[in-house]
């Protein structure tokens, strides 16, 4: 094997390795059954002396997902919560990546810094911040009623309104920082033409910005959109009983039920519906990013 | 001769340097104007002030006798032809030139055929569906073009317009670009650093320097009566020397030169000798210790000149020009 094989082989090694060995370790759990032993599920090998003589396999797993209207509902309402919280994400960001590209050179370093900085704290300390932010004794509703401008505290927290505050300020960057480096990349000439030809602002951004940045608009809501539907945290810290989410049916099936075949499927299943974006992003990928 | 565009007192800074320092300049109609100088002269910031693309910080834009300097670059009737072409890279051809017509209302068939006239006239026929990136740096040239000129607009400026093209394609596209003003009867006004390829193509040319206008003449006038020896050393060769705290120039090619002695000629030794193809210089050390240019034309049998050959020079005293610097 040539040195640059060996070195194209190294990802390929950690993809097999560290994604689709533990892959296929989940997709085998998901067709056995749950039972009380170590580890919590049937072999998968029917065995006869030691020696395996065929497989055991149970479709009772994707059964029941598909006839417990919980999964089904879980799958939707976590769709659609990670589709608004990916569409209010693009409404901030793009204005925010706008005016970051648009600023002068020296002071854009500052506003990227600016954007990446809540990384250095710890996501689930950030998430209890908002905690702190949004509970009955919190600090809004304390100055809001020292304030007078309301009598009794407000039901903030535990609200499907701040699940959808908690993923678009956790996943804001992930927005921002793709919608940056495409717009940081268009030439102004380009803009300067468009007008020159007669386009006012709005027909500038319309015609030429936006279809110029949309690989950037594809990429930022994919970053956010996959991990916002596979989101526990969020939902299960600022979230109330009423917000349904496949992250915390899974978290659920997993360690209250120990139903390690259920979560399996659960988790196949979640896999699946989140291929479709990533498909639909390859697909339209190298026709939107027509750049010699 | 009317008077299409008007540049009226217009100065622009850029922090404290003045990149165009009151200028004032008339552009008349169905000219073809070029603004001359090196890079940083303030040319290309004067023809984005005309575009509107650069607010004045004093002076006025006049387009056809009205105040055009408030008016956004989309309101106006003027059109620029970018130095890096500006094709949108995400729509074909025929989109690039419809996009200025459409802003002007126009759609459907009406749409289409000034699309397809124009292509017509910088002969891209039948390219209409590339898009930029499938196109020669030639050919992207001609859509810039045909993008400014679908929209029949009161004045085209193009800035650096052969930047971009290779020497041999240089030289066409400049006889084209006359051929085309002259047929559509749009006044033009390029910008360039090039000499010949203002003197090439222009009616008349503005010199330009530190952000103020030298002269502004025909490329004849200007080569043969400059206003000073800056504008004078900006065109062609040309020999220059104090004389009693006056500057004397004198053109290479009006000097005569001869191993026989000459009337009321001057002496001197050939001290290097270039060949140029049309004609050969030959730099000369004269007795008084001047070094002049001649330029020999080779039906003169300029070969017969060699470094280290004692030689005579004369000119006609009405050759010799007397500028203020």
């Amino acid at each position: 094997m040539t040195r640059r094989a060996a070195v194209l082989a190294l990802p390929w090694l950690w993809a097999a390795l560290f994604l689709l060995l533990p892959l296929a370790l989940v997709l085998k759990i998901s067709f056995a059954e749950a039972q009380v032993s170590v580890p919590p599920y049937s072999d998968f090998f029917e065995r006869l002396d030691g020696a395996i003589v065929g497989v055991k396999t149970t479709f009772a797993n994707y059964q029941l997902l598909f006839s417990d209207s919980l999964y089904v509902r879980a799958y939707f309402s976590s769709s659609w919560i990670a589709f608004v919280s990916t569409l209010l994400t693009l409404l901030l960001g793009y204005p925010m990546a706008y005016a970051i590209a648009r600023a002068p050179a020296q002071r854009r370093n500052l506003l990227l810094v600016l954007i990446i900085l809540p990384f250095w704290t710890s996501f689930l300390v950030r998430i209890y911040a908002w905690m702190g932010l949004l509970r009955p004794t919190g600090i809004i509703n304390t100055a809001l009623q020292s304030l007078g401008m309301i009598d009794a505290p407000l039901q903030l927290l535990n609200t499907s309104g701040a699940v959808y505050l908690g993923i678009v300020y956790a996943y804001l960057p992930f927005m921002v920082l793709p919608l940056y480096a495409r717009l940081e990349k268009l030439d102004g000439a380009l803009l300067e033409a468009a007008a020159d030809l007669g386009a006012k602002p709005w027909q500038v951004f319309l015609h030429v910005t936006l279809p110029l940045s949309l690989p950037g608009v594809l990429a930022g809501c994919l970053l956010v959109f996959i991990p916002a539907v596979g989101e526990f945290v969020i939902p299960d810290l600022l979230g109330g009983a009423d917000t349904l989410m496949i992250g915390k049916v899974l978290w659920a099936e997993f360690f209250s039920n120990r139903d390690w075949p259920m979560s399996a499927a659960v988790t196949m299943v979640l896999l699946v519906v989140l291929v479709a974006p990533i498909m639909l992003f390859q697909a339209l990928q190298p026709r939107t990013d027509q750049r010699p | 001769m009317n008077t299409v565009l008007r540049i009226a007192g217009v100065t622009k800074r850029f922090g404290a340097a003045a990149a165009v320092d009151g200028v004032t300049l008339d552009v008349r109609e169905n000219e073809f104007l070029a603004l001359l100088g090196a890079s940083g002269c303030g040319k290309t910031t004067l023809l984005r002030i005309m575009a509107g693309l650069e607010q004045p910080d004093a002076g006025q834009v006049f387009i056809d006798g009205k105040d055009v300097t408030a008016t956004p670059p989309y309101a106006r009737p003027v059109n620029m032809m970018f130095q890096s072409y500006a094709l949108f890279p995400h729509m074909t051809v025929a989109a690039n030139i419809a996009f200025g017509l459409k802003q002007d209302g126009l759609q459907g068939d009406a749409l289409a055929a000034r699309v397809k006239e124009a292509l017509g006239a910088v002969e891209l026929d039948g390219l209409g569906e590339r898009k930029p990136h499938q196109l020669s740096g030639g050919q992207r040239q001609r859509v810039a073009l045909a993008r400014c000129i679908a929209k029949r607009p009161r004045v085209l400026l193009l800035d650096e317009p052969m930047a971009a093209l290779d020497k041999h394609l240089r030289e066409r596209t400049q006889m084209e670009l006359k051929a085309l003003r002259a047929r559509l009867g749009i006044t033009f006004i390029v910008v360039t650093h090039d000499q010949d390829e203002a003197m090439a193509m222009a009616d008349r040319v503005a010199v330009m320097e530190a952000g103020r206008v030298l002269q502004i003449d025909t490329p004849l006038a200007l080569y043969e009566r400059p206003a000073n020896a800056r504008v004078a050393r900006f065109f062609g060769n040309i020999n220059l020397w104090t004389s009693s705290s006056k500057t004397m120039a004198l053109r290479p090619e009006r000097i005569r030169i001869s191993h026989a002695p000459l009337t009321d000629g001057v002496s001197g030794t050939i001290e290097n000798v270039v060949y140029l193809g049309t004609a050969t210089t030959c730099f000369v050390k004269t007795a008084a210790g001047q070094t002049l240019r001649v330029s020999v034309p080779h039906a003169e049998g300029a070969q017969a000149f060699n470094q280290g050959d004692a030689v005579h020079l004369s000119w006609p005293a009405s050759a010799v020009m007397e500028l203020p610097e």
